[in-house]
């Protein structure tokens, strides 16, 4: 008899671990804090993969990532894909400007964008990037693990990747996890 | 005005509801024969306040009310009439509305057809719908209202999307929320024989109709967004694995043991236990679908509007409707007396056999589904389970329930002995192994086993009939003349295993299928799977709000015979700015052809054809299944169950 | 209904509208078929991380388009399957697989069917159990039986 009540009770059981872990997801996702959507970085705690992409602009300058290592020695910095064709890298520009503003150093990567368009795009809404390189076949990208654009890559001091957000980096974003991160890896 | 009697007209609805779930089940309780015969009432006027819900929306989409906040978000003036009434269940708040409207009708079902039940029964299977449905309601108007306006009403709707003007795509969500929805019934039968305490045979024969009904609507509505996703989609895939497939999945196939194991009940009073259990699983799986859909946990294509306050509301729905009621089934489960014993080998034994098979598959496509939340939630990892996995873990586990499938009918109840059942299967059994040999030798594994299995099925639903008019055993006449008199329920049980058979030949046919991807300029051809595809020209077309290109592909024989024309499209709106590609599909009922046009480069086009065996007849097959369940619908010895009982006497039950 | 979609099949020429799908390019496919399908086959198993639900195969994305061009790469430059697959596991996390690898956390996903199997035998035993037939009667009940059945 007891081991029908028990056999009786699973489904129950069952339906209630589920139910848990269900309010838990539901709560973590209002949270920001369990996003199944989100695709984790395969570079935390690594360093950049190697390349050396020629300008986007003739003004900026390409770079490599041997100059990413010694520019992010002096002062941890952040890598930004962007592109001119894509609508959440302009909502991101302002705040982008702000961090710069706020003396954080960004190196911006042109993702499959022409050079023309790329110039355009930083004439209409302002320059926060030291250099800027192209990646027209966006294959650079792709050892980096990007899988859309915006996305933005925080190097400490080692070079090592310490953060990645895909997406646009919004206030909130910015205060809550970039800040921070900054402090810590000054 | 409309739209606000519309409001009225749900909200009267919710309220009805609430009466519908407390008063008649306060009355089975009681023994008050005034309150349970209110049920029925109840269940019908909920159902005509939701129709003039759903009727008031439908109405605002028609005449393009723009006031109404849904109808500005889904609809636009220039949208044909079609897809404008379709349209109203093509979102959230549309389908929810929809939902609650089905359910209302599974009530009003009960009211109407319910009549030879008993009464304290009818009332507490119509107070738990209510229940339910009240649920629903409640959801419906606090987050997820059609009924909300906008002032003031912009020129136009947002909602032109030309994807979604598809007759397929319009009618598939009402036939698959019937399918998924009616589970509600025997859901509340299970419910309600654990109030009661009490499962027999003739609760049985009771709930076998309901489940059937419902089980052949959601295997008509799954076939039905599998052709589209079909037609649709432009590879010639038909089963994705997408979470919100499998969502569909699981209760089709809690659904079928559910519907084997009613038939135990009723012949043999046994696994009583196990059908209340299936049966309230089965509106659980439905229940869980619409929660994972629309709270944006899962990651698919179908999913709506995403909002995790939804989800909550949903998620607390779901823990009073499924937490109670297994609550209520772990405190009576053990009332339910125990039945009639048998045999492992014998058709009970068959049937159990098939019931754990069937709910084994379930569990893994639940596992492989759940998976990747759960191992985030728990472990931090991100895992992802495709369709490999799938295939992989559900094939295994289906072969022995196509192999049981034709053993089990011949078993005879409480004991059988197997030698006798497999020698009146020879014949299949011989056929089975020739075919799948030879298409073995001829093509791969897969597809060997796969027609195998197919003809196996087949010759096993003949070898069902020819058993039961003794066919061989007795003169041909007289097995002619038992012919006529078989049940329908036995005609459809066999056409029903048959139409299986149809559909696993269609996907070994279409595991077959070979494609080519070319680029043609006008005049040139290529060859595919014997035939000569020629892309005789490229134009231009244009329809009432977009622009076209149009492929003309002849497809010739060896001997230079035309055999089809195919003319696959890319259309441009610039409205929307959206292309759409128009599939190509010409199908002789053996074989689909299949053609696509994609980019266009110097001069000549990139295209994609495809040469699908026996793609047809996985729908068709499905087509059967739904007939074979329909005729046994239609016999007479199931819907009349028990005779109906004097008045009197079943106040007291 | 069922006539409405009988008309449907038999229609000659079935038009329906689809997003449009950039249809793979016969231009990025491998010239030996040997390699192009295995390049495929391996394809199917890795997830076209923008799309819902697909494989690089299957979809028409751009970043699928970028993928298969350096599955097909690498395949032509002579790396094993498992090679291929883990250039891009390095670059996108195991989710990029399709089907998961046999580790700890995924034991029990793909042991699945047999829990599954073996929970349902439980189950079914228990359905199937013969109850334990009752006690034999005592002698004073025996008596009794005798007095109401002679």
């Amino acid at each position: 008899m007891i081991s029908r009540r028990w056999l009786l009770g699973l489904p129950l059981g069952v339906a209630t671990l589920g139910g848990v872990a269900f309010w838990r997801m539901l709560g973590g996702m209002r949270q920001g804090t369990f996003d199944p959507r989100g695709l984790p970085s395969a570079l935390i705690g690594k360093t950049v993969p190697d390349f050396d992409l020629p300008a986007q602009l003739p003004s900026a300058q390409g770079f490599s990532n041997a100059d990413l290592h010694q520019a992010a020695a002096e002062h941890p910095l952040l890598l930004n894909f962007f592109a001119s064709w894509c609508v959440p890298c302009i909502e991101e520009h302002d705040q982008l400007m702000a961090l710069r503003g706020g003396g954080l150093p960004i190196w911006g990567i042109a993702y499959k964008d022409q050079p023309g368009a790329a110039a355009d795009f930083i004439q209409r809404h302002g320059n926060p990037y030291q250099r800027i390189a192209a990646d027209a076949p966006g294959r650079v990208a792709i050892d980096f693990g990007l899988y859309g654009v915006p996305e933005s890559y925080l190097l400490d001091r080692t070079g090592i990747v310490r953060w990645r957000w895909a997406g646009a980096i919004t206030a909130d974003v910015a205060s809550r996890q970039l800040q921070p991160l900054l402090q810590h890896y000054a | 005005m409309i739209p606000e009697l519309g409001h009225f007209a749900l909200a009267l609805a919710c309220v009805i509801a609430a009466a519908q779930a407390v008063l008649p089940i306060w009355g089975a309780w009681r023994g008050d024969a005034r309150l349970m015969r209110a049920a029925p009432a109840l269940a019908v006027g909920q159902l005509l306040a939701l129709l003039a819900a759903a009727g008031a929306l439908v109405w605002s989409s028609v005449v393009s009310d723009f006031t109404v906040l849904n109808v500005v978000q889904n609809s636009a003036a220039a949208k044909p009439l079609l897809y404008k009434i379709t349209g109203t269940w093509g979102n959230h708040e549309g389908s929810i509305l929809l939902w609650a409207l089905i359910l209302a009708l599974c009530g009003g079902a009960v009211a109407g057809f319910g009549g030879n039940l008993p009464s304290a029964l009818r009332a507490r299977v119509i107070g738990v719908l209510g229940g339910t449905s009240c649920g629903f309601l409640f959801f419906a108007l606090i987050t997820s209202n059609p009924f909300l306006r906008v002032w003031p009403p912009p020129a136009d709707g947002q909602g032109m999307n030309p994807l979604l003007q598809d007759p397929g795509l319009a009618f598939h969500p009402p036939i698959l929320y019937a399918g998924y929805v009616g589970f509600a019934v025997p859901f509340a039968f299970a419910v309600a024989a654990l109030i009661e305490g009490r499962v027999d045979a003739a609760w049985g024969r009771w709930v076998r109709p309901w489940a059937l009904t419902s089980w052949c609507l959601l295997t008509c509505g799954i076939a039905l967004g599998s052709w589209w996703a079909y037609y649709e989609l432009g590879w010639g895939g038909y089963w994705f694995w997408d979470p919100v497939e499998n969502a569909s999945l699981m209760p089709w196939l809690t659904g079928t043991a559910l519907l084997h194991s009613a038939i135990v009940v009723e012949k043999r009073e046994a696994l009583k236990v196990w059908t209340v259990l299936l049966a309230i699983g089965t509106f659980s799986l439905s229940l869980s679908g619409t929660f994972l859909v629309r709270s944006g946990i899962l990651n698919s294509v179908h999913s709506f509007a995403n909002d995790p306050a939804r989800g909550v509301f949903i998620l607390a729905l779901l823990a009073l409707v499924i937490g109670g009621s297994l609550l209520l089934f772990l405190i009576r489960g053990p009332a339910l007396a125990s039945g009639g014993m048998f045999a492992p080998l014998s058709r009970e034994g068959a049937l159990v056999l098939n019931n754990v098979l069937l709910c084994a598959i379930c569990a893994v496509v639940v596992t492989g589904t759940m998976f990747p939340l759960f191992a985030e939630l728990l472990a931090g990892a991100k895992i992802s389970v495709g369709a490999p996995f799938f295939n992989a873990t559900v094939l295994p586990l289906a072969i022995p329930v196509f192999a049981a499938m034709a053993v089990g009918p011949m078993l005879a109840w409480k004991r059988a002995t197997l030698w006798p059942a497999l020698q009146r299967l020879w014949v299949g059994a011989l056929v089975a192994l020739a075919v799948g040999l030879f298409s073995v030798v001829r093509w791969k594994l897969l597809p060997g086993l796969a027609f195998g299995a197919s003809a196996w099925l087949v010759l096993g639903a003949v070898a069902d009939i020819g058993q039961r008019i003794r066919f061989g055993a007795i003169g041909l006449g007289a097995s002619l003349g038992r012919l006529g008199g078989l049940r329908r329920s036995a005609f459809g049980t066999a056409i029903a295993h048959a139409g299986m058979g149809v559909t696993i030949a269609g996907i070994a046919g279409m595991s077959l299928a070979s494609n080519s991807i070319v680029l043609l300029h006008p005049g040139e051809s290529t060859h595919l799977a014997g035939y000569t595809w020629q892309l005789d020209a490229l134009e231009d077309g244009s329809g009432p709000n977009y622009s076209a290109r149009i492929a003309t592909i002849s497809l010739l024989e060896k001997n230079g015979d035309t055999r089809a024309i195919l003319r696959p499209s890319r259309r441009f709106f610039p409205l929307q700015q959206q292309t759409t590609t128009d599939v190509a599909i010409r199908t002789t009922g053996f074989v689909d052809i299949y053609a696509v046009l994609g980019e266009e480069r110097d001069g000549g086009a990139v295209l994609r054809l495809h040469y699908n065996p026996l793609a047809p007849w996985i729908w068709i097959g499905a087509l059967i299944m739904a007939a074979g369940g329909a005729l046994s619908l239609s016999d007479r010895r199931l819907r009349v169950g028990a005779p109906a009982r004097q008045k009197a006497a079943t106040v007291t039950a | 209904m069922h006539r409405l979609l009988g008309v449907l099949i038999l229609l000659a020429v079935l038009l329906a509208p689809g997003l449009a799908r950039a249809v793979s390019d016969p231009a990025e496919m491998l010239p030996d078929p040997a390699q192009e399908q295995r390049a495929e086959e391996i394809g199917r198993q890795l997830r076209c991380l923008v799309c819902q639900n697909e494989s690089i195969e299957d979809s028409g994305a751009d970043l699928a388009r970028d993928l298969r061009r350096i599955v097909r790469q690498r395949v032509a430059a002579g790396d094993s399957d498992a090679q291929v697959t883990g250039w891009l596991v390095d670059r996108y996390g195991d989710f990029v697989r399709l089907s998961p690898r046999f580790t700890p956390v995924t034991a029990v996903l793909w042991l699945s069917p047999v829990l599954a199997l073996a929970l349902g035998g439980v189950f079914a035993w228990g359905a199937m159990r013969r109850r334990a037939p009752p006690p034999p009667l005592s002698p004073a009940e025996q008596a009794r039986l005798a007095e109401l059945d002679p």
